[in-house]
């Protein structure tokens, strides 16, 4: 070699070269694809993923049967800012799955939408603060959005129209260690179907 | 030119060196140990040091992480063979037990591994083994001869061939991954931009029941271990989490919510001929069988507040357990079925604690301030659960006596739900 600079030249090679070596092989993953479910489904046939015995999951969109808010009204409702229909979540106090009077509206409001159009299909979402048992918390959870199914079907909504699922503690709104962060968390969501 | 090339082999070398792979994501720290610990000297295998990999230096840490034993330097003293072990040298330096053994390939690629256990007090061959073994199974030998040492000298089956699973969290990635007891050799058997939660090992180890989100709602998965493959067991209206083996691997015990609530039913393990097995108007959820497979623990609030409770499969009896305190869950029994391992909340705190169900009596294993998840490990003497440090999640150990504390750390991501896995099948 004739100078110094081609000497770097290879030098920085050679540590590319060996770079490239060094990097772990990402385990290999056979993506699954993506598999939505009609609520009321019992179990799904396996997939077969790489015999390495790991596989790779990619999201699935929200599940929720039939036609979506059949109404075209209906749809333009839900998402109107000046409609309570458009306000999706209940707050709840430690340890409890009372409906306060604060979100009463907010529910029948939803529960009567559901009423007035039968084919309309919604998921309440039950969540946690981040404190306790992980299954304990989907269970509590659960109870939330239980709580919230309940007061719609008083007001008319179909028992099949509304599913309820908890996500427990596993998907805090906010990430935060604190009472500020946890009041956020003791909350229960309304998906209408297609969201 | 010379200068160069010298030059060339020099960063490659480095390059090298560095390239090596952290071969383990979990590293295991002891940070307490036991009171008093059996003084033992393993001796470098003759043979090994033409290996890649060096038996004795994987049993001493296996040994030292147990925090039952202290090991001896054997100095420069190196027998290979039971004969060969002069006891007097070895009690001189306080070793109450010497192990040794040698190495040769014999054809096939194939390795012979001669291993020998020693009691220097009372000058008595403890065990005497010989494997014949690929390359492939140097780590898993030095694990079973750790294992044989362990058992022959505390009286108590090693878990150092075990495997234990758990779940990360790295941003918004979920995985669930399953090591060798110590932390070596990750896998990840599942990932997804949802939750994972609840591994769970089947009785014989070769399947893994979980919760997973990715259908954004918890469906119970079974997968094999083996093959890869897996099926949503339940995947009914509403929530399905909480998965339990019973101890024969042929059924699933589940907290469903499809009938409205969490309630427990029974299923084959593929999930067919689904039974309801309690009737409460209130939460009965985070079942697991007892290990006669008789009755099996839950968590309930049939009685105002959370509480651990047992029903007796055949008659439907329920009995409460629990009676301190107004948080007591996540029940796991003992492999002797004499007592359990649960959670409790005292005072903002959760921490561990056991009951003995003889006496009922009550004893806090772990301060907290934010211990869950507990698995009991299967010779009943380790339990591995998760707690919080430095804002994320890591996993710890203590001993089912209290003494042995361990520090399980994992470079970047999240840890939590740990699930030890079975003794394996020999």
């Amino acid at each position: 070699m004739k100078n110094r600079s081609q000497q770097y030249a290879i030098l920085v090679l050679a540590v590319l070269f060996a770079a490239g070596c060094s990097t772990q092989p990402s385990q290999p993953t056979a993506p699954i694809d993506d598999r939505s479910t009609t609520s009321g489904a019992t179990t799904t046939p396996g997939a077969s993923t790489s015999g390495a015995g790991s596989g790779g999951v990619s999201g699935s969109s929200v599940p929720g049967a039939g036609s979506a808010g059949s109404s075209s009204v209906g749809s333009n409702v839900l998402r109107d800012p000046n409609n309570i229909l458009s306000k999706r979540s209940v707050f709840f106090d430690f340890d409890s799955f009372v409906v306060s009077d604060q979100y009463r509206p907010l529910v029948e409001a939803h529960g009567r939408y559901l009423a007035g159009n039968r084919s309309a299909r919604a998921t309440v979402q039950g969540n946690t603060d981040e404190r306790g048992s992980r299954e304990y918390n989907i269970a509590l959870g659960q109870r939330r959005a239980d709580a919230i199914k309940r007061m719609m079907t008083l007001l008319g909504a179909q028992d099949a129209q509304v599913e309820t699922v908890s996500f427990g503690k596993e998907k805090p709104r906010n990430p935060g260690h604190d009472e500020a962060a946890w009041a956020q968390n003791r909350r229960a969501d309304i998906v209408h179907a297609g969201e | 030119m010379r200068s160069l090339l010298r030059l060339f082999v020099a960063v490659f070398a480095v390059a090298l060196l560095a390239s090596s792979p952290a071969r383990a994501q979990l590293t295991i720290e002891i940070v307490g140990g036991a009171g008093t610990t059996i003084p033992v000297s393993i001796v470098p295998f003759e043979g090994e040091a033409a290996l890649p990999l060096s038996i004795t230096q994987i049993v001493g840490a296996d040994l030292t992480r147990s925090g039952l034993f202290k090991l001896i330097d054997p100095g420069s003293m190196r027998p290979s063979r039971a004969e060969d072990v002069r006891v007097a040298d070895w009690r001189a330096r306080s070793a109450d037990a010497v192990a040794v053994g040698s190495m040769r390939p014999v054809g096939d690629g194939r390795i012979e591994v001669r291993f020998a256990l020693v009691d220097a007090v009372k000058s008595t061959t403890l065990a005497n083994q010989i494997y014949t073994i690929a390359p492939t199974q140097l780590r898993a030998t030095a694990h079973k001869i750790a294992d044989v040492v362990y058992e022959k000298l505390t009286g108590d089956a090693g878990v150092f061939s075990t495997r234990i699973a758990y779940i990360t969290k790295q941003g918004p990635r979920f995985a669930l991954q399953v090591a060798d007891a110590d932390g070596f050799e990750p896998q990840t058997i599942v990932q997804s931009n949802e939750p994972l939660l609840s591994p769970r090992w089947s009785p014989d180890g070769n399947q893994i029941a979980y919760v997973s989100f990715e259908q954004k709602k918890p469906v119970v998965y079974v997968q094999s271990l083996l093959t890869g493959q897996r099926r949503a067991v339940a995947n009914f209206r509403g929530s399905n989490s909480a998965p339990a083996w019973s101890p024969d691997g042929r059924r699933l015990a589940v907290t469903l919510s499809r009938d409205g609530g969490s309630q427990l039913y029974l299923m084959n393990a593929d999930g067919s001929d689904v039974r309801r097995i309690t009737q409460s108007a209130a939460i009965d959820t985070e079942a697991y069988f007892m290990p006669d497979g008789q009755s099996l623990l839950f968590t309930s609030d049939r009685g105002g507040t959370p509480q651990i409770y047992r029903l007796t499969l055949g008659s439907g009896a329920v009995e409460r357990l629990t009676f301190d305190g107004s948080y007591n869950v996540t029940p796991r029994p003992l492999p002797d079925g004499r007592g359990m391992v649960f959670v409790r909340r005292e005072g903002g705190r959760f921490q561990l604690a056991t009951m003995d169900f003889a006496s009922r009596q009550v004893q806090i294993l772990t301060q907290g301030p934010i211990d869950e998840s507990p698995s009991i490990a299967p010779n009943g003497k380790l339990v591995i659960y998760a707690n919080e440090q430095g804002g994320r999640g890591v996993l710890a150990a203590v001993s089912t006596d209290g003494s042995v504390r361990q520090r399980l750390v994992s470079p970047a991501t999240d840890v939590r739900e740990p699930a030890w896995g079975p003794l394996p099948r020999t």
